[in-house]
């Protein structure tokens, strides 16, 4: 890619958004970071990936962490800093890529080379997805999405002023349970390419 | 009818209540919470409901700033112990300034450094080398700031070294509260109990300075089994060594700095001697410090921590409050009843009392409402007061450790670790914290009990 570009993709759970954002890398040949930013984290602190993903896209518990002199231990409060930092150091270095959640639209808001996208879908649509990809219940599979959606929520409000999923935070909200995850990435790949002039 | 001393009672508690719980809560600054809550109290419980104004003079304690006693007296003759503490207020906004002006200089950086390169950045020696650093710095400065370079210089050497600096960390956050225990400027806690019983700094270090001194070789030895493994993992020498002199940002300014912390480390140790209280060693120690750094005089003050300043005297109103209308001496009561007049219950309940509160809410305000509640037990049940105060004071340093949040230097400590990438959560934390704090304050509490069994 000669222009920098930036495609934020918030989610539903269960809206088949992941799948979007890794299909719209694939397209415009850029890199996803899910949360594979965090790896990459790890790897520059010479730190544990896998107790550094314990706390990835988690709310902070308020009851359970202080701030002292500015400095709050809230280990799910600093990752998602240090997530943020990083994102913002990546478009800063001109880099394009493709990021699912963690705040990004508004992490990055004002960047020029920013698309911000929501992915919801249809609650029944969600639920047999999930149902199938985790060979889950109907019961497990409702479950599922209330926990992760709800986590979702509380983590995204928690960092940003406007709320998830709330559509004056994205350029395009897209509902893809109408046409499947093929012909919405179309639509969005057909939106992104007259978005950025191609 | 509810009595007008009732009913000031009543609204002292859920002031009290209140405060404790938004600090807990952590949405507001804790100097905000503690002011508002302070003049409610001094407005609604003292004006409205009591219209004593004596009350409010009282818990205000202005007057004492002016009087000769509060500059200089022996240390053994009582404090002041009623109202705003202004002698910890100002000892502490004192050794604030101290600090600041050590650490413009790179004293703590070179200190660190200075220590791993003389046991030539070998992963064991630095960590206990490092332990031993923090409990001692603590013992003089605040652990927040001992916290501050000693988990940042780990981190940096952890990186080069390739080692995991959370054990390291979590040992030397466990240190800097036992090394605060030892002495009567170690810990908030400490200096409140000092200044409101009239101790020294030798009551302070040959009393719990001793416990403390025992518990850190068990401290050392239970985390060197603990992480011995974790720490050998990896761990390689370095192709580039850090140099300590690079910490040093002006020489001039470190010989000094370095100097003036001798001289309030001489003044403390020998301010039973003197007679000169800590309020006066604070302003002499941050003016000594601005006059040597005048062109660093903004910046040095501008570094200084106000907002605990400020929470200390919003604190204080609010325990006036509870203290003036009897509330406190009604639990003393309390406690004292249920021990029946046993001292080793009343020490046990103190002790654990205290630290299983300071595990999870500030200590700081907590042993400020224990002290009029010790002094009453003592004189309820004839115990002298020193067997109370260093069982409140090992209790609230001590517990502290327990949690992440039981602690400034847990806070700053973790806060640190995770910021460069190495979170630490509550797991982790009690895994390695939780049983050495069990531990400690079961010796301390073995050690106090022989105290009393010779008084």
């Amino acid at each position: 890619m000669d222009k920098q570009l930036i495609i934020s993709v918030g989610r539903e759970f269960g809206s088949g958004g992941h799948a979007i954002a890794e299909e719209l890398s694939k397209r415009f040949g850029i890199k996803l970071y899910d949360n594979n930013l965090l790896l990459e984290i790890a790897e520059k602190n010479g730190s544990d990936a896998e107790i550094i993903q314990k706390f990835d896209e988690a709310p902070k518990l308020r009851i359970l962490s202080r701030t002292v002199r500015g400095y709050n231990n809230s280990p799910e409060d600093v990752i998602s800093q240090l997530q943020f930092d990083y994102m913002r150091e990546l478009a800063q270095n001109g880099e394009s890529f493709v990021i699912v959640g963690r705040c990004a639209e508004t992490v990055l808001k004002g960047h020029p080379a920013l698309v911000s996208i929501f992915v919801l879908g249809d609650y029944e649509t969600k639920l047999a997805r999930i149902s199938e990809k985790y060979s889950l219940s109907q019961k497990e599979a409702k479950s599922l999405i209330k926990t992760t959606d709800k986590k979702r929520k509380s983590y995204h409000n928690y960092h940003c002023e406007l709320h998830w999923g709330d559509s004056r935070l994205y350029e395009v909200s897209i509902n893809s349970s109408k046409l499947g995850i093929d012909e919405t990435v179309d639509i969005l790949e057909a939106y992104i390419n007259k978005r950025i002039g191609k | 009818m509810i009595s007008h001393i009732a009913l000031a009672q009543i609204v002292a508690i859920i002031i009290f209540i209140t405060m404790f719980v938004l600090i807990v809560m952590d949405r507001f600054e804790k100097h905000h919470i503690t002011l508002v809550c302070g003049v409610i109290t001094l407005t609604m419980v003292f004006g409205v409901i009591m219209n004593d104004g004596d009350a409010i003079i009282q818990t205000l304690n202005l007057h004492n700033i002016f009087t000769m006693h509060f500059w200089y007296t022996a240390g053994s003759e009582g404090g002041n112990n009623s109202g705003i503490n202004w002698e910890t207020i100002i000892f502490i906004a004192g050794m604030m300034i101290m600090v600041e002006g050590m650490a413009r200089v790179g004293f703590f950086r070179w200190l660190c450094l200075k220590i791993a390169s003389l046991v030539k950045y070998k992963t064991v020696p630095i960590f206990v080398t490092f332990m031993l650093m923090s409990a001692i710095l603590a013992m003089f400065i605040d652990s927040i700031t001992v916290i501050l370079f000693l988990a940042a210089v780990t981190v940096e050497l952890a990186r080069l070294l390739k080692f995991n600096p959370v054990p390291m960390i979590l040992a030397e956050i466990f240190c800097a509260n036992l090394g605060g225990s030892a002495t009567m400027c170690g810990d908030p806690p400490n200096i409140i109990i000092g200044t409101s019983l009239g101790y020294s700094f030798a009551d302070f270090i040959t009393n719990t300075g001793i416990i403390a001194g025992v518990c850190f070789i068990v401290t050392l030895v239970y985390f060197y089994f603990m992480f011995r493994n974790e720490l050998k993992k990896n761990s390689e020498l370095p192709t580039v060594k850090p140099d300590p002199k690079s910490a040093i940002t002006d020489i001039r300014g470190f010989i000094i700095s370095t100097v003036i912390f001798i001289i309030a480390v001489a003044l403390l140790i020998t301010h039973s001697m003197t007679h000169l209280t800590v309020a006066f060693i604070g302003v002499f120690i941050s003016i000594l410090t601005l006059l040597t750094a005048p062109k660093h005089i903004v910046y040095i003050i501008k570094k200084v921590d106000y907002k605990t300043l400020l929470m200390f005297i919003g604190l204080f109103m609010v325990i006036g409050g509870l203290e003036e209308t009897g509330v406190l001496e009604i639990i003393a009561g309390l406690i004292s009843k249920i021990c029946g007049g046993n001292i080793y219950i009343a020490i046990a309940i103190i002790i654990w009392l205290s630290a299983v509160a300071s595990a999870f809410i500030d200590n700081i305000p907590f042993a400020a409402t224990m002290i009029p509640v010790i002094k009453s037990m003592s004189a309820t049940m004839n115990v002298p007061i020193d067997i109370f105060a260093w069982t409140l004071a090992l209790g609230t340093d001590i517990g502290g450790s327990a949690t992440p949040i039981g602690a400034s230097a847990n806070v700053v400590g973790t806060a640190v670790s995770a910021k460069a990438g190495h979170p630490i959560g509550w797991k982790r934390y009690c895994t390695a914290a939780a049983p050495i704090t069990c531990i400690v304050i079961t010796i301390s509490m073995l050690a106090v009990f022989i105290k009393a069994r010779y008084i």
